[in-house]
């Protein structure tokens, strides 16, 4: 144990006394070199693939030199949650590729497992997705533009209070974001006067949905606020919701944007019509923006159909890393970078977004959206929006 | 007692679907000895063929069914004859690990190098949409559609095995493959016929359980261990023991679910660990025993 400390150390020492070296050189034009960490393979290689693909929208759009600078995306492949592999590649990126910055994780332990790194070395982290509030409290140097359950679910249970519903079901996969998303939920609609009738977190790797439609059906539940990670559970789940005559019912089915995101609604079919939900991110979303945006990709990639909210958490993100090079001359120091985009705001695909100083999560719009057919095509059509909502967990019991 | 009722119910639907998908496999280990640990793979293929033939040719469902079916057995025909026919037999089971998981990655691979990593799904016809009641619990009309497509797949099967000319030659084959072939019974073709009937049911499989196990390119290797669980504790080879086991299993499960769900699968892995230890050899001892 102590062994691979020591050599850690070592490897970071001799990648800061490098990274120094580089820095001596200091005004003349180098490259900057940002290492990505996402899923490229396996079952989550759509993510990695709108990562690389709204980088790449980014670059075709800003050019890829900062300055006298040139930035260069290293991208390493992690293809399921593993955060001694997302350390281990961390470190390869620092040390080997003398990355100035890190970038990507998906999922919230590969995103925690680079804290201790960062902080020795001095990098920023720009996380594009991993939804967990703590994280960004792990250390000063984590910045994250993607959401929350928290930022999603508090403006989401404040809605359906105003709707006069009274009675409500939670179903959540049982895993960090889910309960997550069933604390936020449960916290916010009974405060609003609304009672959590039965708070269900179903196995992250459940089948059939068939006994939990029971138990909701049995509860005697208005509606439902439901969380499961983006997938192929997302989409039994929904069936089901329809197949067991809830949705005929009349019992209606809210939950954050996850669940109905783009590239899915194919396969879920008319199953989620009527799904509401409210996201930082639609594909349908009406601004000048997000249309240029839309139309680069279309241009590079010949479709724009899988392009969603992991897609807008990398181009902001690169969006972040270019601020960065810009305001520190391309000199590598994590602290003052981050420094640097405290506070900082901008107008993304998305709308309107501003860096939190305190919690460093970028405070943005959340869109109440539902699923609803456009031209023969399921979008998340957007029915209201609430502006400036910040991190509603960030030290959340602390 | 309605609760009760509504978990028999969806229970026995959740265990006749996990019938369906695993029986093929109880085929292929029980009467072949192979460890094939490609049937995934094979199910899948079968979903994505009747998935293309019903979304990008039009096809209707019964249809894109029957082709998912012949399409899935004709591919992995020249299978058997250049691979598996090599590692049949008792004395190679690392052999057949190797091979099939191998396989199992190449054909992951060309799906999602083909089809996109991104979930597919079978249109189904007007007909099977909707609920159908039973007394005060409703059901899919797919799901009873898939539990009656199980109990005629049961019948046939057993029909097939215990009661034609196929059958009888198939048991000598099996259990005595040098007397048989001695006899003047063509094993080889024996072998490769219950090798395509295998692979069939496992295609079978795939398209009608594409409702509840959705089709992605990892589905191969996702669902595996929901086959080698209802095979094991059936008892490999017995037709009536996979049923007996998928609908235990299946009703332990939802019956966990339903009233503790916080604690997720252990029902089903408990009651997988119980039922081996009082049967090692699963319920009904199968031929390989």
């Amino acid at each position: 144990m102590t062994k691979h400390l020591r050599t850690a150390l070592l490897c970071t020492a001799f990648g800061l006394a490098s990274g120094w070296g580089a820095g001596a050189g200091g005004a003349q034009a180098a490259t900057i070199k940002v290492g990505v960490i996402a899923p490229f393979s396996g079952p989550f290689a759509m993510v990695g693939k709108t990562f690389k693909e709204a980088i790449a929208v980014y670059q075709a759009e800003h050019g890829t030199t900062v300055g006298a600078d040139t930035v260069e995306f290293v991208f390493k492949d992690l293809d399921q949650a593993n955060p001694a592999q997302s350390k281990a590649l961390a470190q390869e990126l620092i040390v080997k590729e003398k990355v100035g910055y890190l970038a990507g994780f998906f999922f919230t332990p590969d995103a925690l497992a680079v804290a201790p790194l960062i902080d020795e070395a001095n990098i920023p982290a720009v996380i594009f997705n991993a939804a967990t509030s703590a994280i960004t409290e792990k250390s000063p140097r984590y910045v994250r533009t993607s959401f929350t359950l928290w930022q999603n679910t508090v403006p989401l249970a404040e809605h359906m209070a105003k709707q006069g519903i009274k009675k409500v079901v939670t179903a959540v996969s049982d895993y960090g974001p889910g309960i997550d998303g069933e604390t936020a939920f449960k916290a916010t609609f009974e405060k609003a006067g609304g009672s959590v009738v039965d708070t269900i977190r179903m196995p992250l790797k459940s089948n059939d949905f068939a006994p939990f439609m029971q138990r909701i059906k049995d509860s005697g539940a208005e509606a439902i606020y439901a969380f499961l990670p983006a997938g192929p559970t997302t989409l039994a789940f929904a069936k089901a919701f329809a197949d067991n005559g809830l949705k005929d019912k009349g019992i209606r089915f809210f939950g954050p944007g996850d669940i109905t995101q783009e590239p899915d609604l194919p396969a879920l079919g008319d199953a989620a019509l009527g799904i509401t939900t409210t996201f930082n991110y639609s594909q349908s979303h009406d601004s000048a923006k997000n249309k240029a945006f839309l139309a680069k990709h279309k241009e590079l990639f010949g479709s724009s159909d899988t392009v969603t909210f992991t897609s807008v958490g990398a181009y902001d993100g690169a969006h972040v890393i270019y601020t960065m090079i810009q305001k520190t001359g391309g000199k590598s120091d994590g602290a003052k970078a981050v420094d640097a985009v405290k506070g900082m705001s901008w107008e993304s695909p998305r709308g309107p977004l501003t860096i939190n100083p305190d919690s460093r999560h970028v405070t943005q719009t959340i869109y109440l959206r539902v699923v609803e057919k456009v031209d023969g095509k399921l979008q998340n059509v957007e029915k209201a929006a609430f502006a400036d909502q910040p991190d509603y967990g960030y030290k959340v019991g602390k | 007692m309605e609760t009760l009722f509504g978990i028999a119910v969806d229970g026995v639907a959740y265990g006749m679907i996990l019938f369906i998908i695993s029986v093929g496999l109880s085929v292929t280990l029980g009467l072949m000895r192979v460890v094939n640990l490609a049937h995934g793979a094979f199910a899948m293929v079968g979903g994505y063929v009747a998935s293309y033939a019903a979304q990008s040719l039009g096809l209707p469902y019964p249809a894109a069914l029957v082709v998912a079916v012949a399409l899935t057995v004709l591919a992995t025909l020249p299978l058997e004859k250049l691979l598996y026919r090599r590692i049949y037999g008792h004395a190679n089971e690392l052999g057949q690990v190797l091979l099939t998981i191998g396989l199992t990655f190449v054909i992951v691979a060309t799906v999602n190098y083909l089809f996109g990593p991104t979930l597919k799904r079978i249109p189904l016809p007007d007909l099977l949409l909707g609920t159908v009641s039973l007394g005060p619990k409703a059901i899919p009309t797919h799901r009873a559609f898939v539990i009656g497509m199980g109990a005629v797949t049961l019948l046939g099967l057993w029909w097939l095995l215990e009661r034609t000319d196929f059958g009888i030659r198939l048991r000598a084959a099996v259990d005595d493959p040098a007397m048989a072939a001695a006899l003047g019974i063509r094993t080889e073709r024996l072998y490769m016929a219950t090798f395509a009937l295998g692979t069939g049911l496992a295609a079978l499989g795939g398209v009608l359980g594409a409702e509840l196990l959705p089709l992605e390119p990892y589905y191969a290797i996702r669902y595996i261990v929901l086959f080698l669980a209802v095979v094991a504790v059936g008892g490999a080879g017995s037709i009536f023991g996979s049923a007996a086991a998928a609908l235990a299993l299946g009703i332990t499960d939802t019956a966990g679910k339903y009233l503790i769900p916080n604690f997720g699968e252990f029902f089903f892995y408990a009651a997988l660990i119980l039922i081996l230890f009082r049967w090692p050899h699963g319920f009904f001892k199968g031929r390989t025993a």
